[in-house]
């Protein structure tokens, strides 16, 4: 992680806005790519997009601020909770349910940080898991407000400024996400190279240093977690409008596992890696667990044995080095 | 007044399940500081062993418990040299996180492969299948078993830690490994011995807590982050710690459970930030 | 001359063990003071004390005659007493530049701005790029910490702790595991520490002390047993038995 945001940070005032268009050009690259592989399933696509920006939402606790957490799924559920309520509601408009969705995400991220970044270690972990599961719990039991088992559907949001209905085919739903995720990567980008991004991540290295600088932890990391949350209900608002539905497992603990894998696959504390991780394994995911979902779940769990072993920093740091490699020999030159 | 009573029996004795289960995790995070979210799948083989046992080999009760207990203990040890090995004391607990996690993702998809999806029962042998009379009450039998287990499990394991000389070598390699190595403590035998230890009881609790935590291919996920925080709750390495939380736990689930059933674990989980923000150590945690 | 810093009896015990007593002097503004010490006397933790790291079970610290004794250790940092470790500390993924830019952000409180990039703002720039200069490391701005020789990490810990503006800078054996080529650039650099501050630096070696110190603090068995010049540390009776325990009196002719 580290070689792959030093090589990104080292080219800072190379070309003022480098990195944000190679994010926006990958995004709509991906975006075509994506329409052109999967023609008749762009809901599906729509959906691994708004995972993807939980792997995003996670990748700033985890990656940028050294948070173990298997809870997260928790600021993803209760978004998309607060967004179908909103909707069914009567607040019908996709850009109002945004906002919905980014409030309700901050919120549930203040709670998550102010209890989870309280310790560190193990305790820090279980307190994550206890948490996911309380609001697992709550979210079956309050069934007035979440559907219960059943969840919520029927959310129909309002065409899109007015002009592009949600149709059948998720036409407008696919695109509609795939320019939020560019809008909330790109704002990322900057975000995790700001000051307070930096000091997240000096807090990472070493936190006593950290206070040894004048910096009070607990506050910074809480306020991460918010902006973390707020990613988080983007991508839980994004799906409770294009799918329709919520259901319980948005806050499952399964949620939470399976975008901490996507998330290492990739490689956390760089973004690219989140990015990546989420579509790779979503794609897989929904090519082979068609099949045999018990058969998925055991190549899940030889990738993850296998990513342990060999390349614990995840891919995206392997091409990293493997690019600095390229780099200094072209050099030398 | 029976309400009270039951949830106490009913409490005491899934604690008491959850203490045979987790005292192995905690021996095993107290000693090898491995976060091992697998711990459940090790149960789980236990049971199906036992089940297939019991169901298809027609064996005894006791013979299941011990076949279950031998098998997987034999499955589970390749997996210590080969993968759990890499990750003793030195991992952050993410990687170790993520191994086991993947760990027991393999092991119940095979689980699927072999015994298929459906719930494995393990047949309770006629003496203690049926009610016992305590005076005042009839009971299941099997709580009191399960409940004199989980004492002289408790109490095995203390005699083994505090008296024998293995224990005294396993509390030295938990004290100070580096020194233990000096002294000529064979560490890696030390783990092994105790990841064996860890295995075996998790799948004896896996085979006698079957009426309560039914055998089948998503027990391991189902309970996975249970043991866990168990564990964390009562202190990692400590048997009074995991007796404690297990009984207190166990004793909070059911009660909610009882109480206001609707709210599935909520009141388990409540307990678990509770105590963690009280004790992050846990209850009876040492600073390391 | 102003004091800057005032011990009034600090202690701190673990349980039974009283590892720091009734611990007093003052610090003023130039001071260049050397704490030195048989090992295992407490100076370590007395450097913790001081800096916030750890509440002391007694006593008192008054920075510019504020009481600082409750106080945590970011806001003993933000009013300028600073420390540096004896085993290095420092944000290992990120740069060099990234390191020292962090501290002057914070100094300046732009540590809450999320959106401009951090280390390029002009402002900040110039500071580490002439701090950098100034301890002779700056061909290192862009190399990322776990890649710099020790020697040059040292460095670096000074570069962050001028940074942050210290009134009081506590230097914990700033030189030590320093391999001999790259000493003198710790050394120069500590010599040229700004005039106005004080400096206490915690210190095995006499050469360094003679050198840099204008006053010695001597630390033995929790207590502070001596404090004068460097010429009159080495004749004192009670520090001679400190480091050499009965036998100093035998050096005594009968």
């Amino acid at each position: 992680m580290s070689t792959l945001s030093t090589v990104a940070r080292k080219s800072d005032g190379a070309f003022p806005f480098a990195s944000e268009l190679t994010a926006v050009a990958s995004i709509a690259a991906l975006g075509v790519l994506g329409y052109l592989l999967f023609p008749d399933d762009l809901a599906f696509l729509t959906r691994l997009i708004g995972i993807t920006l939980l792997v995003l939402s996670l990748d700033l606790v985890t990656g940028y601020c050294g948070i173990a957490t298997l809870g997260h799924a928790a600021l993803f559920g209760v978004s998309a909770y607060a967004v179908g309520n909103a909707c069914l509601g009567g607040l019908r408009d996709p850009v109002a349910l945004l906002g919905v969705g980014i409030v309700a995400g901050a919120i549930m991220g203040i709670v998550s940080g102010a209890l989870i970044t309280r310790f560190r270690g193990l305790p820090q972990l279980v307190i994550s898991i206890a948490l996911g599961q309380l609001v697992a719990a709550l979210a079956n039991k309050l069934s007035s407000v979440t559907g219960g088992s059943d969840g919520l559907s029927g959310i129909t949001p309002t065409p899109v400024l007015g002009l592009f209905h949600f149709d059948m085919y998720s036409r407008t739903a696919f695109v509609f996400s795939l320019v939020v995720l560019g809008i909330v990567f790109v704002l990322l980008l900057r975000f995790v190279r700001s000051p307070f991004g930096l000091l997240c991540q000096g807090i990472r290295d070493d936190d006593l240093r950290a206070q040894m600088i004048g910096a009070v932890i607990y506050p910074r990391l809480i306020i991460m977690y918010a902006v973390s949350g707020a990613v988080a209900g983007v991508g839980g608002a994004l799906n409770a409008m294009t799918a329709g539905v919520v259901g319980l497992d948005s806050v499952s603990f399964e949620r939470s596992a399976e975008v901490l894998v996507m998330l290492v696959l990739g490689g956390a504390g760089n973004l690219w890696g989140a990015l990546f991780g989420g579509i790779i394994f979503q794609i897989f995911e929904h090519i082979v667990s068609a099949t045999n979902p018990f058969h998925w779940m055991t190549l899940v769990g030889l990738l993850l044995i296998g990513i342990v072993l060999f390349v614990p920093r995840g891919i995206s740091h392997g091409v990293a080095v493997l690019w600095s490699k390229v780099m200094t020999r072209g050099g030398q030159a | 007044m029976q309400t009270i009573f039951s949830i106490g029996l009913d409490g005491l004795s899934y604690g008491m399940v959850l203490f045979i289960i987790s005292i192995g995790l905690s021996i095993m995070m107290g000693l090898m500081r491995v976060v091992n979210l697998a711990h459940g799948a090790f149960a789980m083989i236990g049971g199906y062993l036992a089940s297939y046992a019991l169901r298809d080999l027609g064996a005894g009760y006791a013979v299941a418990i011990a076949i279950a207990v031998v098998g997987t203990i034999i499955i589970a040890m390749p997996l210590e040299v080969l993968l759990y090995r890499r990750i003793y004391r030195k991992s952050d607990p993410l990687i170790q996180v993520l191994l086991t996690i993947g760990i027991t993702f393999v092991i119940i998809g095979l689980s699927n492969f072999i015994f298929g999806p459906t719930l494995k029962p393990i047949p309770l042998p006629g003496e203690l299948s049926g009610p016992l009379d305590i005076g005042f009450r009839m009971i299941p039998t099997h709580r009191v078993f399960v409940i004199v287990c989980g004492l002289i499990t408790a109490l095995a394991l203390w005699l083994l830690i505090d008296k024998t000389e293995f224990g005294i070598r396993l509390r030295a390699s938990v004290d100070n490994s580096d020194m233990a190595d000096s002294l000529g403590i064979r560490t890696e035998w030390i783990y092994a011995a105790t990841f064996a230890l860890a295995v075996g009881l998790g799948a004896f609790g896996g085979v006698v807590g079957a009426e309560l935590l039914p055998i089948e291919p998503f027990y391991a996920l189902r309970y996975m982050v249970t043991f866990l925080v168990v564990v964390s709750v009562g202190g990692a390495g400590s048997i009074a710690g995991a007796l404690a939380a297990s009984l207190l736990l166990g004793l909070a689930d059911t009660t909610g459970k009882y109480l206001a059933p609707e709210y599935g674990e909520f009141f388990f989980y409540l307990a678990v930030i509770f105590i963690a923000f009280l004790f992050p150590r846990g209850l009876f945690g040492r600073a390391h | 001359m102003t004091d800057l810093l005032e011990l009034n009896k600090v202690s701190r015990a673990f349980g039974g063990l009283r590892v720091n007593q009734d611990i007093s002097f003052k610090l003023a503004a130039g001071d260049r003071v050397a704490l030195i010490g048989p090992n295992g006397a407490g100076k370590t933790t007395l450097v913790n004390v001081i800096s916030g790291g750890l509440p002391p079970t007694g006593g008192t610290l008054c920075l510019e005659g504020d009481d600082i004794t409750r106080l945590g250790i970011p806001d003993r940092v933000r009013r300028g007493l600073v420390r540096t470790f004896q085993v290095t500390r420092l944000f290992a993924t990120l740069t060099a530049a990234e390191n020292v830019a962090l501290a002057v952000m914070q100094r300046k409180g732009i540590t809450r701005r999320f959106f401009s990039a951090a280390t390029s703002a002009p402002e900040v720039r110039e500071e580490w790029e002439k701090l950098l200069g100034t301890l002779g490391i700056a061909h290192l701005a862009r190399i990322t910490v776990s890649q710099l020789a020790y020697g040059q990490q040292r460095l670096l810990e000074l570069a962050i702790g001028l940074a942050l503006n210290p009134k009081v800078l506590l230097l914990d054996e700033p030189a030590a595991g320093v391999p001999h080529d790259e000493a003198p650039k710790i050394l120069e650099a500590i010599e040229r520490l700004p005039a106005d501050i004080a400096v206490l630096m915690i210190e095995h070696d006499m050469d360094l002390v003679f050198r840099f110190a204008k006053r010695v603090l001597v630390l033995a068995n929790g207590r502070l047993i001596f404090e004068g010049t460097p010429q009159a540390v080495t004749s004192d009776p009670e520090v001679r038995r400190a480091y050499l325990g009965s036998y100093a009196d035998a050096r005594r002719p009968a």
